[in-house]
């Protein structure tokens, strides 16, 4: 469904000089040796395991589990699946004095959307479809999680498998999305938009989609395993006393983090050292240093989440003790170091909405982006404060009393800079000729869901009124609504917005406002009683709570069904638009003055002809406004 | 945002004075607004008779809604307001003015903000340190106790399952929380294995239990009925079952009630062990 | 239509389908619940209430549970067979009479506060045909406990000399062939509901403090109460 419009001539060219029968075509490094060694990796590492630690070990035998050889099976399946797709070969090139190949499958036709490809606009692609899948298998979790709340004792799901929906519901979403909108949209874009023709690491820009598709399996075959009881939080002590099922979670968010870390770290390469003549820091798109915000926060956040995860596969596997109380841990070093991961990773997620938002307003708006410098103060702003606030999630988790002052100051203090973004959408919204196409709709839409986010999340940050509200639905609404309603409204917005770039088909514009307006509407219906839940006294997690609470529990379910429903509008006419009715999109259809849109569709494999030389930053809408006399010009600022 | 009266003379004088009209639309809402949401929403922002807690919590509350209803207004009517008046015509493709930014108005934000946000926090630690952490696990050593008498509970959470003892009372254990009003209590919440959350949600309580850790909560029952006490962090498959039923008596009542608990209860209080800030039982790690 | 667009929708028709039984697969495995057994109810000449027999294996067995066989279990008598479940109907408005065999060994209870029964009538339950109220506590193998009733039971496990002579490795365990214990209460039920029960003994080995694996699963040592 990613077929350019144009014949790739490569593609034609080598195919009609080379034909090799199919069966040839398929030996080598690509999807298929990927999965086979994947499957033999995962075996090896099994049985490695089982020799290690067999059935003679009191704790294995009584237990019927082996999380050493669960633990080393997925290590060998990944490591097989990774050689297998080819990553080896240019370390090992190198390692052998030969020569190494710099490209792989650029402009060879459709196999290079399935393995490992140099040409950073594939990888968006597969970024995108990649996580699109495992972003719909989330949902459709939560969809079975509604359909159980709808009644106040476990009756459809058993109790075990209930938490583990939500568990796999949650760490789906939260490993998935962290990249949701740096895997497709920055991978594709930022090259562009500062006028390179690549990223800094290709091969690594690569590595990063195939580890998440790898996690991504790895997660969902929990269910193989027992499943896990903690949540995407993974607390310990309840963690070690999981059966196997809570390795595959321990796995994939490891595999996440380092996917994060490398994604971040060749982002920043990428933007520190790539930048055409003529991009300045103060010309860079707003988009462009979101992203740098958002890169800095993965490379110092997620290696904290690696070693902590490491800590827990230790204490699950050979007996250490880092957070069992009874072993001379302390399940407070757990919940710390997850929060000073977890916290940082929220504004990961956060980020790159507010920089996808501020990017396509000046478009539709027809204006420039207001208050440029401030927005990026805000963005730096939280980055930086978002390292000092992560004890509001442990208030009255019996941490110091001394700490809790300052940590409810530092987290009042980081409302400060998220305003500054506010500010800045409605400064460009200020006397602006605003046409709602459909990504302008999904930014308003981002405005309104953040807000309530934003502000419920100030009423989190006093420790009286998180006594009250922690542990329990209202926590629930208030991300929700900044991650559903920011992130995933935005990552709407980018899509409707870029996708016609990236194929060069256009959406059906129909469907694409059912989809918004129901979503939006049921988004809302779904999440806002969820504050009065929480009010009311009703705890997260539960498949059991009080009677009194299930009429507002239906209502809640029925709406989700509804957002379900608008998700599947919207890959109806993702296939409808794609592969049936692919009606050409004309290479700048929304009039933007932003790079990308200056390219034709489809965008060359080299990007641009000559390196571009930039002498302004993109936002260069608007009449100029008249001075009056004796007062100074408009800071642009 | 320049001020309209700066135009220089020659352009569209009849252009209205959006600066004015919208801030009027927005100072009108939230004078309105804010009373309306104090007063209809206000009262739904949780528990607030049960204890001097859950009281303070509410008003916090309904302080924060009120502080939050005039920045909400101003959000949400601008967009409003932008969807009307700043709109492209039909078919047309004008540009809007060429505005990157405004000094001034930025300051006054800046400012604005960092003050309203300075000002809750200084307004949430003085409520919290005043009224001894407002009913929240406040960690062993809090840092401010209540003076007076205190009635000592603890609060033993076990996968799945809360029981209550009372140290003053022999070290008596129930299953049922009883207490009496009036009368300060300081809860000391422990686990025996995973991490759970001891909420009382009627009295504003919530105290996290760690294993091998004990964390502090006050609360002053104020008014006699019943409560549910729930487990507020997720501790394995029933998690969601884990409700003890509660109960605030008079003095009198409280006291025949416990030493009805201590007769009946004599056998297991005989086998318990003596009461200790924290426990650590066997099995401390991976049961043989 | 072209070849390619034959191809594409040739793809997308075979990953729905896939898609659809993998989401089958899922469904099927998240609403799965061991089967409900239902009391017997006695006549109402014969001083009505219900009978529940269960007991409680050392070791599940491979038979029983192929996935799990190290793992202790309840099974219940259902028409002169035990069945691997743990949802039990009893009637409402009536007293059920439990007869348990405990065929496990002591684990000790982590909290000896249930080391007293509660919640039974009298408050009593019977131990190889003596009337006790309390048991020592490091002598529980496991517990029967409904704390939404009220209910809980210690069940005192069998000595190590008689786990050395014979153990049920495997169940169904019958009273005849192995030591056991044999303990006997009841309890009163009163209006309909869905109430769980677990057992409060750490006697998941080898899971971190006892309560992992069969503790925290559905069919082993937790269960529901269907009070209709």
């Amino acid at each position: 469904m990613n077929v350019t419009n144009t014949p790739d001539p490569d593609t034609t060219a080598s195919a009609a000089a080379n034909p090799r029968p199919v069966w040839r075509r398929l030996i080598g490094f690509n999807l298929l040796t990927a999965v086979i060694l994947g499957v033999g990796g995962y075996y090896l590492g099994w049985w490695i395991g089982h020799l290690i630690k067999g059935p003679s070990y009191a704790y294995e035998s009584a237990t019927d589990e082996n999380d050493v050889a669960l633990l080393l099976g997925y290590l060998g399946g990944v490591l097989g699946f990774l050689i297998g797709m080819g990553f080896a070969n240019y370390p090992i090139s190198r390692l052998l004095g030969r020569p190494a190949s710099l490209r792989e499958k650029e402009g060879e036709g459709i196999g290079r959307y399935f393995g490992l490809c140099t040409d950073h606009k594939v990888v968006g692609m597969q970024y995108l479809v990649g996580i699109g899948v495992f972003f719909f298998i989330g949902g459709l979790n939560a969809m079975m999680i509604r359909a159980e709340l709808l009644h106040d004792t476990p009756t459809i799901v058993g109790p075990n498998q209930y938490l583990t929906l939500v568990g796999v519901h949650g760490t789906m979403m939260m490993g998935m999305m962290t990249s949701g909108v740096l895997g497709p949209f920055a991978n594709y874009f930022v090259p562009i938009m500062i006028g390179a023709r690549r990223m800094a690491f290709p091969r690594i820009e690569s590595l990063t989609f195939w580890l998440l598709m790898a996690a991504g399996f790895i997660l969902v075959s929990t269910i193989f395993f027992g499943g896990f009881p903690t949540g995407w939080t993974g607390y310990q002590p309840l963690n070690d006393q999981a059966v196997a099922g809570m390795d595959s979670y321990i796995c994939f968010f490891a595999l996440v983090g380092i996917s994060m870390a490398l994604l971040g770290m060749n982002m920043i390469a990428t933007i520190l050292t790539m930048r055409a003549p003529g991009m300045t820091w103060s010309r860079l798109p707003i988009f462009v240093w979101a992203v740098f915000g958002t890169a800095v926060l993965m490379v110092l956040a997620a290696p904290m989440l690696i070693a902590t995860l490491g800590m827990a596969a230790l204490d699950r596997s050979i007996n250490t003790s880092f957070f069992i109380a009874g072993g001379g841990g302390s399940s407070y070093l757990f919940e710390n170091l997850f929060w000073f991961f977890g916290h940082p990773e929220v504004y990961i997620l956060a980020l790159p909405g507010f920089g996808i938002v501020l990017e396509l307003l000046p478009v539709f708006v027809r204006k420039p982006l207001w208050g440029y410098k401030l927005a990026i103060s805000g963005m730096l702003g939280v980055s930086l404060l978002s390292f000092f606030v992560w004890q509001h999630h442990l208030f009255v988790s019996g941490i110091n009393a001394d700490l809790r002052p300052f940590y409810m100051l530092s987290t009042e203090i980081i409302s400060v800079p998220t305003g500054f973004i506010f500010l800045c959408f409605m400064g460009t919204l200020w006397k602006g000729r605003m046409s709602l196409t459909v990504p302008m709709l999904f930014c308003l839409a981002w405005a309104f869901n953040f807000l309530i986010g934003g502000t419920s999340g100030v009423v989190l940050s006093d420790v009286a009124t998180d006594t009250q509200l922690h542990g329990s639905f209202f926590v629930m609404a208030h991300f929700h609504y900044t991650i559903m309603g920011g992130l995933i409204f935005s990552f709407f917005a980018a899509i409707y917005y870029w996708v016609p770039k990236m194929t060069g088909l256009r959406f059906n514009e129909t469907l694409a406002k059912w989809h918004f307006w129901l979503m939006f509407l049921a988004f809302n219906s779904t999440f806002l009683p969820l504050f009065a839940l929480g009010i009311m006294g009703m705890p997260r997690r539960v498949s059991s709570y009080e009677a009194s609470l299930v009429p507002l529990n239906t209502w809640v379910s029925i709406s989700a069904f509804v957002l379900g429903f608008s998700m599947l509008i919207f890959i109806v006419n993702t296939v409808y638009s794609m592969i049936f009715a692919r009606v050409p999109a004309e290479a700048n259809p929304w009039n933007s003055k932003s790079t990308e849109w200056q390219l034709p569709t489809p965008v060359p494999v080299h990007n641009f002809d000559q390196i571009p030389v930039f002498d302004s930053d993109p936002y260069d809408y608007g009449t100029p406004v008249p001075i009056a006399i004796g007062r100074s010009a408009p800071a642009g600022a | 945002m320049s001020s309209e009266s700066s135009v220089a003379p020659g352009l569209a004088p009849e252009e209205p004075n959006h600066w004015r009209r919208f801030l009027s639309i927005w100072v009108i809402a939230s004078v309105i607004g804010t009373p309306l949401i104090v007063l209809l929403v206000g009262p739904l922002l949780g528990p607030s008779t049960g204890s001097e807690e859950a009281g303070g919590q509410h008003t916090i509350m309904t302080v924060l809604a009120a502080v939050a209803t005039p920045v909400f207004m101003l959000v949400v009517l601008f967009i409003a307001y932008s969807l009307v008046y700043f709109r492209q015509e039909k078919g047309a493709a004008l540009e809007g003015p060429a505005i990157r930014g405004n000094a001034r108005v930025q300051a006054v934000w800046i400012v604005v903000t960092s003050l309203i946000v300075l000002g809750l926090a200084v307004y949430g630690t003085y409520e919290l340190e005043d009224h001894y952490g407002h009913g929240s696990g406040s960690g062993p050593n809090p840092l401010t106790v209540p003076s007076g008498p205190k009635l000592p509970v603890q609060v033993i959470a076990q996968q799945w399952l809360f029981t209550y003892r009372y140290p003053t009372y022999g070290g008596v254990e129930t299953t049922h929380l009883e207490l009496p009003v009036d009368q300060e209590v300081e809860f000391n919440v422990t686990s025996l294995d995973v991490i759970h959350s001891f909420w009382a949600y009627k009295l504003g309580v919530k105290a996290d239990a760690n294993p091998g850790a004990n964390n502090i909560a006050f609360v002053k029952p104020t008014k006699e009925e019943s409560f549910e006490v729930r487990c507020a962090e997720l501790c394995g498959i029933w998690h969601g079952a884990m409700v003890n039923p509660g109960k605030v008596v008079s003095a009198t009542a409280f006291n025949t009630w416990i030493h009805e608990q201590q007769a009946r209860l004599a056998p297991a209080t005989k086998a318990l062990p003596s009461y200790s800030k924290t426990y650590i039982p066997e099995p401390t790690r991976r049961a043989e | 239509m072209s070849v390619m667009a034959k191809k594409v929708i040739g793809v997308t028709l075979a990953v729905a389908v896939v898609g659809v039984a993998i989401a089958l697969y899922v469904a099927d495995w998240a609403t799965s619940f061991p089967p409900p057994v239902s009391s017997t109810v006695n006549p109402v000449s014969a001083g009505g209430g219900a009978n529940l027999t269960i007991e409680t294996v050392g070791a599940v067995g491979r038979k029983v549970s192929p996935a799990n066989p190290d793992w202790v279990s309840y099974l219940v008598k259902s028409h002169g067979r035990w069945v691997h479940s743990t949802i039990y109907t009893v009637p409402a408005n009536s007293v059920v009479h439990v007869t348990l065999y405990e065929f496990d060994s002591a684990s000790g209870l982590r909290n000896q506060f249930f080391s007293q029964v509660q919640g039974t009538v009298g408050g009593t339950m019977t131990l190889d045909g003596k009337t006790v109220n309390a048991v020592n506590g490091e002598e529980a193998a496991h517990s029967f406990a409904i704390p939404e009733l009220g209910v809980f039971v210690p069940l005192p496990g069998v000595s190590e000399a008689e786990e050395e002579k014979d153990f049920c490795e495997e169940a169904p365990c019958e009273p005849g062939q192995y030591h056991h214990r044999t303990i006997t209460f009841s309890f009163r039920t009163g209006k309909k509901g869905h109430y769980r029960w677990q057992c409060f003994v750490p006697c998941g080995a080898g899971f971190l403090n006892g309560n992992g694996g069969p503790m925290q699963t559905l069919g082993y040592m937790d269960g529901f109460i269907d009070v209709v």
